[in-house]
């Protein structure tokens, strides 16, 4: 394969992906990077200044931006904790010898193909409407007075939409791992005498830790980026009760049109985004080769 | 030594698993449901059985115009894939045949683009749509999705190639192959199943991104995620039209996704799990 | 014509020197079998030759004319893989079209010749089915089908035969070398089985690590080894190889001596020793004499019928003639 001539046709097929990736990196990085050191408002783009480091100051000190991070936070947790949860129980239950495997399955997985924007408006108006939703009618139908989620619990509703989005793919992907579990394995813990309970922490644990890991990082790097769902049921609120960074970041540009702030916002979340990536990269990288 | 689990204890598991799967898709068949619903039933209260009326699709489509953001949604999707696709697959093949010391590098680089958070370049993208005049254009966010999801395309590309063992390559350049033969007659039949799920999935992904896709358009250029963001500030009673443009927003990728669930895992996970 | 001159070749994977320079012509028609250990550099040299590496130093002549720098295809040679490496997704007959195809024949020539090739390699029933349809054997005959049609100045196989069970691997052998007789094209044939290499080839190449140990035809290297390497290589079972004292009898560092020129008796003899495993394979019977104060053990090779088994004590005398004396550097002397 190792041809002079090959690897220079090989450059040449390179080239093209190569060239475009890297101007996709660096370009707007680079443009986001120089505006967040400007006043720069589109509001009033003729009074553009040098701003040094006020924007990053006045994002620093907004307490908007540390709620912004705590709701982040609790986020991401949150439904890497339900779907990380839930998968393995789904998976498990899934793996079983069941009747219509198959149907179950694509039931299950749907969700993950639901786009973000009607998975919201779904869930806010079918499932969660204090009037008409489905919740309503249970706790009607029960005698108890419904709940308003959104405007009561606005970060939870939003975690239970999210959650349920992305539930399928960490179900799947845990099913996948479990599904190559060597067999024999088990039947000879279950010979020695191991309980189920052992078996599950000392064999079954262990060996889905990779799959586990590989989900909750794939699975940070789309949530901290969660911006529809919000979009379409809370707008960030009420106050920035459920607004996260991306919302922050989305609401100073394009509501305040305070482009200096916004790209000063851009590049925290960039900081953010690569402490996690750095952790995705190794997991994955060690299956290269 | 496959142990024979009793018949009970299978109609247990069933049972059990029946349930959470149709919790689980519960939200999305109700949606079906009240699609097919009056605007009247469907906030009369829970009821599973419509009435069966398509009059909400087709309110849908007079009153929005629905078909305009479903062949948006079409052309951006196929689109940006094939655009990739053309990218990728030269790139990947460099890289899964023609392997150098810096290849595992430039394919973990090329990752990492794709953890650059989508909200880091919102400015600078905007602007420059804004001044160029790619603003709510197709071909503008064409480019942008092809952008964004490159990195994938090329990851599964090289993965399946991998597959391919490379003396099969090195027997076409015996037999008088160029580069061209060898990329036409021999690489891409055989990387069919491959190519295709890759494209697959990443139909489907472009299908429901509804970050840039909502930033970047108003009305010409809008697909179905913007297009159906835009009914979360209604006017009246849409629960039954709402329900009908949401079913047909997912319908197509629903069944697309069921078909590629297997795919879906290695792609969605650049290959740590197969 | 299929003449092919290697001038100084050498290749190096970045720092590591695989195959240092070295010089070999193979002659037209010739049948060549390049033999040694694994991992030795064979296959390198048999990829350079074809064009799928580039030399680090030297030149490669096909036919007098540099072919250093031509691409693979512009060689005109064919090449058999050890994974036979067919196109999977196409039938039989396309597979052995590929070629053709690529050259650009017609397409009655391209019928003409695939009916042949098929004939020839017992095929004809299997046109129409994919690579994956066929037995191990068969996939073989599928490449060296496709090899044949694009009637190459020479062919080149490596390890064609390693995938395949014993009793095919026999009646392959006999195939191409059949083949050979039939067509007379220049074949270089790599492999680290020296059964192979004596019973195909015209001339034997032995190499270790990337050097070439000895060049010459099955029975000179028999007969003649011009080194310890290639004397322990060659035969089967192992010549018996031995230093010290009885070496220094013969005025050597190290003698050796192959099982079937070593005579066996219960009365009497040069070496004594004890019977530790006996083989009995009919026509031939393998002794593993113990305990004889020269070596671990001697192979002795003796006739089928012999009535010695374990524990014995025999005595072993050396056929004197066929006695291989080596220096220091294991070189042979004289
Ligand atoms: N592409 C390569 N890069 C680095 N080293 C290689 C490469 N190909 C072969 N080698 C090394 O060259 C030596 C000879 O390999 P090879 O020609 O395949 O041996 P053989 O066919 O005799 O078993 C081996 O040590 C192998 O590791
Ligand atoms: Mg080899």
């Amino acid at each position: 394969m190792a041809t002079r001539q090959t690897a220079s046709l090989a450059r040449l097929m390179r080239a093209p992906a190569i060239v475009l990736l890297l101007i996709w990196m660096l370009v707007p990085l680079g443009m986001t990077l120089y505006y967040s050191f400007l006043n720069y408002n589109l509001l009033n783009p003729t009074n553009t200044s040098w701003a040094g480091w006020f924007n990053y100051q006045y994002f620093y000190t907004d307490p908007a931006f540390w709620e912004s991070i705590w709701n982040t936070l609790v986020l991401t947790l949150g439904v890497l904790f339900i779907t990380v949860a839930g998968g393995i129980l789904i998976a498990m239950l899934i793996d079983k010898p069941i009747f219509g495997q198959g149907i179950v399955r694509i039931l299950v997985i749907s969700p993950f193909f639901v786009m973000p924007p009607v998975a919201a408006l779904i869930w806010k108006n079918m499932i969660m409407h204090p009037s008409y939703g489905v919740f309503a009618d249970i706790a009607k139908f029960f005698g108890a007075a419904p709940i308003d989620w959104f405007a009561q619990f606005p970060l939870f509703s939003i975690i239970v939409i999210v959650a349920w989005q992305w539930l399928p793919f960490a179900t799947l992907i845990l099913l996948t791992s479990l599904q190559s579990l060597d067999g024999e394995q088990m039947e000879a813990a279950e010979m020695d005498g191991a309980p189920a309970l052992s078996r599950f922490i000392y064999l079954t644990l262990p060996h889905m830790a990779r799959a586990i890991t590989v989900v909750i990082l794939i699975q940070t790097i789309f949530l901290l980026g969660v911006y529809a769902e919000i979009l379409v049921t809370t707008n960030g609120g009420p106050g920035f009760a459920s607004t996260n960074l991306t919302y922050l970041i989305y609401r100073a540009a394009r509501l305040n049109f305070d482009i200096g702030g916004a790209a000063a916002g851009g590049i925290i979340a960039v900081v953010l985004a690569n402490i996690v990536a750095i952790f995705l990269m190794r997991a994955v990288g060690k299956n290269l080769d | 030594m496959a142990r024979a689990v009793s018949r009970n204890q299978k109609i247990g598991w069933t049972i059990a698993a029946w349930i959470v799967a149709l919790v689980i898709f519960f939200p999305i068949l109700y949606a079906i449901i009240t699609s097919l619903k009056t605007e009247q039933e469907a906030i009369a209260g829970f009821n599973l059985i419509p009435s069966f009326t398509f009059e909400s699709y087709q309110a849908v489509q007079s009153q929005n115009d629905y078909f305009k953001p479903f062949m948006n949604s079409v052309i951006l999707s196929v689109g940006s894939t094939i655009l990739a696709l053309i990218v990728a697959i030269p790139a990947a093949w460099a890289m899964a045949f023609s392997p150098t010391k810096r290849t595992k590098d430039i394919l973990m680089w090329m990752l990492s683009t794709k953890m650059m958070p989508a909200v880091a370049v919102l400015v600078p993208i905007y602007l420059i749509f804004l001044r160029t005049g790619l603003m709510d254009t197709r071909i503008g966010l064409t480019i942008l999705l092809m952008l964004i999801n490159l990195p994938i395309v090329v990851w599964m590309l090289y993965t399946y190639f991998r597959e391919i063992p490379g003396e099969i390559l090195e027997a076409a350049r015996m037999d008088g192959a160029t580069l061209r033969d060898e990329i036409v007659h021999i690489l891409t039949p055989m990387a069919v199943p491959g190519i295709a799920s890759t494209l697959l999935l990443n139909v489907i992904l472009a299908w429901n991104e509804a970050f840039w896709t909502i930033q970047l358009t108003t009305t010409n250029a809008a697909p179905l995620s913007a297009f159906i963001a835009s009914f979360s500030s209604p006017q009246g009673l849409f629960w039954a039209k709402l329900s009908a443009a949401s079913t047909m927003a997912i319908a197509p990728i629903l069944i697309l996704g069921w078909f590629s669930q297997k795919q879906l895992v290695r792609g969605l996970t650049f290959g740590a799990v197969k | 014509m299929g003449q092919i001159t290697l001038e100084g070749v050498a290749k190096r994977f970045g720092e590591v020197e695989v195959i240092p320079p070295l010089d070999l012509t193979i002659e037209d028609g010739e049948f060549v079998v390049f033999v040694g250990p694994s991992g030795c550099g064979k296959s390198t040299l048999l990829r350079l030759i074809a064009g799928l590496e580039d030399v680090s130093d030297g030149r490669i002549l096909i036919d007098g004319t540099d072919a250093t720098d031509a691409s693979p295809a512009r060689r005109g040679l064919a090449m058999v893989f050890q994974s036979y490496a067919l196109y999977p997704h196409m039938s039989v007959r396309k597979n052995i079209a590929f070629p053709m195809k690529m050259a650009g024949l017609p397409q009655d020539e391209q019928s003409r010749r695939i009916e042949a090739a098929a004939k020839a390699l017992n095929l004809t029933d299997y046109l129409d089915r994919r690579p994956g349809q066929l037995s191990g054997g068969q996939r073989q005959r599928v490449a060296i089908g496709r090899a044949i049609v694009r009637e190459p100045s020479a062919f080149l196989f490596d390890e064609p035969l390693s995938n395949l069970d014993a009793a095919l691997r026999v009646g392959m052998r006999l195939e191409i070398s059949e083949l050979h007789n039939r067509l007379k094209t220049t074949m270089i044939y790599v492999t680290h089985d020296q059964v192979e290499a004596m019973t195909m080839a015209d001339k034997i190449v032995v190499l270790q690590a990337g050097r070439i140990e000895q060049v010459g035809s099955p029975l000179d290297l028999y007969n003649r080894p011009r080194n310890a390497f290639v004397a322990g290589f060659i035969g089967s079972p192992r010549m018996n190889l031995f230093s010290g004292a009885v070496a220094a009898e013969y005025g050597a560092e190290t003698v050796g001596v192959r099982p079937e020129h070593i005579s066996v008796s219960a009365e009497g003899g040069k070496w004594k020793g004890r019977i530790g495993v006996s083989e009995h394979l009919g026509s031939d019977t393998f002794l593993y004499v113990e305990e004889t104060g020269l070596a671990e053990t001697i192979t002795v090779r003796s006739d089928g019928e012999v009535s010695l088994r374990h524990g014995d004590t025999v005595w072993l005398t050396p056929n004197e003639d066929k006695i291989h004396r080596f220096d220091r550097n294991g070189d042979r002397i004289a």
